[in-house]
């Protein structure tokens, strides 16, 4: 959890509401990866199916602190209420994306008003309802959004992440 | 659906990466970077003994740590003919950005051509001419044979003065000390060509003048003076979105309050505080926001002017700051002169200001209090005046100038520490010409063209259909013209090239262009011309530039150039050459021999001739010394070399002697005259809507590179225009609908992006963009110095379409960052 400190202490000021790092350790114990035996080298990287909640976990526009797919890499579930382009769930309407900026590795804070994920640090934005398109800010790619998976019983897994997470020059450590 | 690169691991910079020295070739603040390169089939590993960085990249590394690159910092380019990874990175170490990258800087690697990965494939790789009725690779020795014979013709039968030039004046990419002079010794020095125009504006002249002319160079601060003045003046600049790491490295620190430690150390017993900062903007941008988030509100004046108003606020200023008896008495009268003549010949009453610009008296009383008003035990308050294309490109760009440095003079701000008046500068600088041999106010180049002078134009690294006023019929005038000679070359074959330029040549006559586009992509431009030349850029050749506080660096080469690309300086040598030899094979002997002295094999032999030989302190400075100096490199002017370091200058004017022969700053009488452009106040009568315009973040420029990057064509699809919703429902639009902006002068599109603190009437377009050009709106007028007025464009605003499909996606939403 070293770099997780880390990320804290750079979080430095304005701790804001919602998908805040401070959650990470709640959550962690729940969605420790379990680590494959060494097996020979694959092309892509190889993605836990990790169990983040429950459908009925989730209420619309309250963001849930998760980790994915690693303890030390922070996150969030967002069920908005409304359809949207690879949403999941009953109501397509549910999405998980990374907190740390991927411009310089700040907490991102949620803004419940106009749904949007924000940097202390330097300002960056990004849409949650657009994909994790960056609004406007320093990243030089959009926000890295999870790959999720209810199945019957409503547990929601994420399997898989569309952007290389800040920090790390692998998403599977 | 938001653009996603699905890469989920990067190659590791192993512990051998060979590194270089980089300068980002973008926007003026000249971020460091370093480059690393290393073989395709070799790799680093996680084990802090197998990777560059020396640490575990096993674990999950901390904010801001330099051991982390996203996929836009990584490529495969060649480098002496072999394909390498290459990672392009912000470097810590550099003083400029302390590591931080922007979001043009931070894609350098990825927009590199790469065969590799498909990046930048829209690259010239080989020159180009018009043949069989379109554009077709030929060798250089073709190409430039076809160039030097015909500009010979011409010169031959008009003389120098037939032959039209544009070029870049600048740093960077498409720029640097090199090719400055490879270009300027062919044009100013074995031709004195006077009808030859900057990148941006339609005639060759200074976007400053009046700073110039009164004594006191415009980049004349340190970037850390932002750190240790009590007040910041922005005028016209919107410094977060681009002069992002200056503003973030240096601005930043001050308005949040943590450079109050550096200010001890250098003030000692005076008082100092949190730093305050004037915003003078029509608009209100994201730069507000940020220094309302830092600073809190109390310490922020966004002053909303009506736009193109900035000289009645200032006069106001000086007026009212010398009415208070807060001026520096002691500098005056040491480094400057004309103090009382221009006080009384500009005085504007606060009631006079308020009433031109929109402003309240207590507005403008106020901000005249945090310039200018002394600090207990009555210290001088220490403010800097920094200023760019709100001012540059405004109404009265020379009086406008010029009353803005009144202010910094009366107040004693300019060569000392917290200080200086600024431009804050759009690419880097890297100018070393010959004297240009035209007059002033130089020749209007752009209206002479269409009015059908010049016979043969060569263009290098511009693009007038995406970056010039009056645009729209520019493009009209310039397409009739180019392809009467288009059509010409199609009537003998290719290959008789006596033939070819007689047919060339008769073509002009009947009112014909001739174009040569040097570049490094295709252009809109180039759509008209007749032979393209390829050239390399920053990283593909040895280039050196200086920033906004004249840092001077050397990025070196750290891959090869697509194809058969040269640097422009290369190029214009070997125009030279093949213009020397034709001259020569006429008899002309000694018109010939004025094209000697560019027998240069690299772009270093260009920068010794240049900067090295005729630049002050130039000297100094080599290739070695500076590589030497990493990215930190030195402040312009070069005073000497001692210890192994070239020793520079931090601040301009600091012993108080100005650039005038007595050393003295002269005051400027600057009377407001209203909109001075002609045609721009009846435009503004006659249409509805104010199209502000200028840059925004993720863009650079004119878009040459990012037109081919996905990352930003999936954010920018089309240029955008800020609206008011009340404005958009009075033209029934909706987010992301395209719509036509109209008026007298031409036509264009934009997307329409909803912005609530968008004044009513009044827009703001993302200009120079290929899908949308803001200019092909903006009138003709210039002002007496033939300097265009961008800024104050009226027209009228009407739906085109629903959102094209690029466009349904998009995040509409306010760019300002906001908690709740």
């Amino acid at each position: 959890m070293k770099g997780c400190n880390a990320l804290i202490d750079a979080g430095r000021r304005k701790f804001l509401t919602g998908a805040s790092v401070a959650a990470v350790g709640a959550a962690a114990a729940a969605v420790m990866p379990t680590k494959a035996k060494a097996a020979p080298a694959t092309a892509g990287v190889v993605y836990p199916s990790n169990r983040l909640a429950n459908v009925h976990d989730l209420k619309v526009n309250e963001p849930l602190s998760v980790t994915y797919p690693d303890a030390d890499a922070p996150g969030v579930l967002i069920k908005l209420g409304t359809r949207v382009p690879s949403g999941v769930g009953p109501d397509s309407d549910i999405v998980g994306f990374s907190t740390i900026c991927p411009h310089k590795g700040f907490p991102l804070g949620y803004n419940k008003t106009d749904r949007t994920l924000n940097c202390p640090g330097h300002y960056s934005r990004f849409d949650v309802e657009a994909g994790g398109q960056q609004t406007w800010g320093h990243a030089t790619q959009n926000l890295p959004q999870y790959m999720l998976r209810v199945d019957a019983n409503g547990d929601i897994y994420a399997e898989g992440i569309d952007e290389l997470l800040y920090g790390r020059l692998s998403n599977v450590l | 659906m938001a653009f996603k690169r699905q890469i989920g691991r990067l190659p590791i910079i192993p512990k051998d990466a060979k590194q270089f020295n980089v300068v980002c070739h973008y926007c003026i603040v000249g971020c460091g970077y370093k480059a690393y390169t290393w073989p395709t089939n070799k790799q680093g590993g996680t084990a802090a003994a197998d990777n560059v960085f020396g640490v575990d990249l096993g674990a999950q590394q901390p904010a801001e740590t330099a051991a982390w690159y996203p996929p836009s910092m990584y490529n495969i380019v060649q480098q002496n003919g072999e394909d390498v990874h290459i990672v392009i990175k912000p470097d810590q170490d550099c003083v400029v950005n302390s590591g931080l990258g922007s979001v043009r800087g931070a894609r350098i690697a990825e927009m590199s051509y790469s065969r590799a990965r498909n990046t930048q494939l829209q690259r010239l790789t080989d020159p180009m001419v018009w043949r069989y009725g379109q554009m077709q690779p030929t060798s250089w020795d073709d190409a430039l044979d076809l160039v030097a014979r015909v500009t010979v013709a011409v010169l031959n039968e008009q003389g120098e003065d037939g032959l039209f030039v544009s070029a870049f004046d600048h740093g960077g990419a498409g720029g640097g000390y090199e090719n400055t002079w490879g270009t300027g010794k062919l044009y100013f020095g074995a031709m004195k060509v006077k009808n030859i125009r900057i990148h941006n504006r339609p005639a060759y002249n200074s976007e400053v003048h009046a700073t110039r002319d009164m004594g006191v160079g415009e980049l004349n601060n340190c970037y850390e003076d932002a750190e240790l003045a009590d007040t910041i003046v922005a005028v016209g600049t919107n410094a977060l979105e681009t002069q992002t790491n200056y503003f973030l490295n240096r601005w930043v620190p001050n308005l949040r309050g943590t450079s109050i430690q550096k200010k001890k150390a250098e003030f000692g017993s005076e008082p100092v505080e949190q730093g305050r900062i004037i915003i003078v903007d029509p608009r209100r941008t994201v730069t507000v926001n940020a220094c309302e988030v830092e600073a809190g509100k109390d310490r922020v004046m966004h002053l909303a002017i009506n736009s193109g108003t900035d000289l009645a606020l200032f006069n106001a200023w000086l007026t009212y700051i010398g009415q208070q008896g807060w001026t520096d008495k002691a500098f005056i009268a040491a480094s400057t002169k004309g103090f009382d003549a221009a006080l009384a010949a500009n005085k504007t009453s606060l009631e006079d200001a308020a009433r031109i610009t929109g402003l309240t008296a207590d507005q403008i009383r106020q901000s005249a209090e945090w310039i200018a008003q002394p600090k207990t035990g009555g210290a001088r308050r220490r403010t800097m005046f920094a200023y760019e294309k709100g001012l540059i490109w405004g109404n009265d760009n020379y009086r406008t100038n010029g009353a803005l440095v009144n202010v910094a003079l009366a107040t004693g701000n300019i060569g000392r520490p917290g200080g200086g008046c600024v431009r804050m500068g759009g690419h880097q600088e890297g100018y070393s010409r010959p004297d240009y041999p035209g007059p002033r106010p130089a020749p209007y180049v752009d209206q002479l063209l269409i009015s059908g002078k010049g016979s043969v134009h060569h263009i290098w690294g511009c693009d007038h259909y995406k970056t010039t006023l009056n645009a729209f019929k520019f493009k009209q005038a310039y397409k009739k013209r180019t392809d009467l000679v288009k059509d010409a070359m199609l009537t003998v074959p290719y290959g008789d090239r006596d033939a070819m330029v007689k047919a060339i040549m008769d073509a002009i006559k009947k009112g014909g262009l001739f174009a040569v586009d040097v570049d490094i992509v295709p252009t809109k431009i180039g759509e008209a011309c007749h032979v393209w030349l390829p050239a390399a850029t920053s990283g593909e050749a040895n280039l050196t530039s200086m920033n906004g506080e004249r840092r001077m660096r050397l990025t070196e080469r750290y891959m090869d150039p697509p194809g058969q690309a040269m640097p422009d300086c290369l190029i214009a040598a070997r125009i030279a050459n093949h213009m020397e030899r034709v001259l020569r094979a006429q008899g002309k002997a000694k018109y010939a021999d004025r094209f000697k002295g560019f027998d240069w094999k690299t772009e270093e032999d260009a920068f010794m001739d240049g900067y090295h030989g005729h630049e002050k302190g130039g000297q100094f400075v080599t290739y070695e010394r500076l590589r030497a100096m990493g990215t930190n490199g030195f402040q312009e002017p070069a005073v000497d070399f001692k210890d192994g370091k070239i020793i520079g200058t931090k601040r301009l004017f600091a012993d108080g002697k100005f650039n005038k022969p007595d050393g003295k700053a002269v005051f400027m009488e600057t009377k407001w005259r209203g909109l001075e452009a002609p045609g721009k106040q009846a435009e503004k009568t006659k249409w509805p809507y104010l199209v502000n315009n200028g840059r925004t973040n993720v863009v650079w420029q004119n878009a040459y590179l990012d037109q081919d990057n996905e990352f930003v064509m999936d954010r920018m699809p089309f240029p955008l225009i800020q609206m008011n919703p009340q404005d958009m429902a009075d033209i029934k639009v909706k987010a992301g609908d395209l719509v036509e902006i109209y008026n007298d002068n031409g036509s264009t599109q934009a997307m329409v992006y909803p912005t609530t603190t968008a004044r009513r009437k009044e827009t703001f377009m993302l200009f120079a963009n290929p899908n949308g050009v803001q200019g092909n709106v903006v009138s003709p007028g210039v002002n007496e110095l033939i300097i265009p007025n961008y800024k104050q464009t009226w027209a009228a605003i009407r739906k085109l379409s629903d959102a094209p499909e690029g466009a349904r996606q998009l995040s509409f939403k306010s760019l300002e960052y906001a908690t709740a």
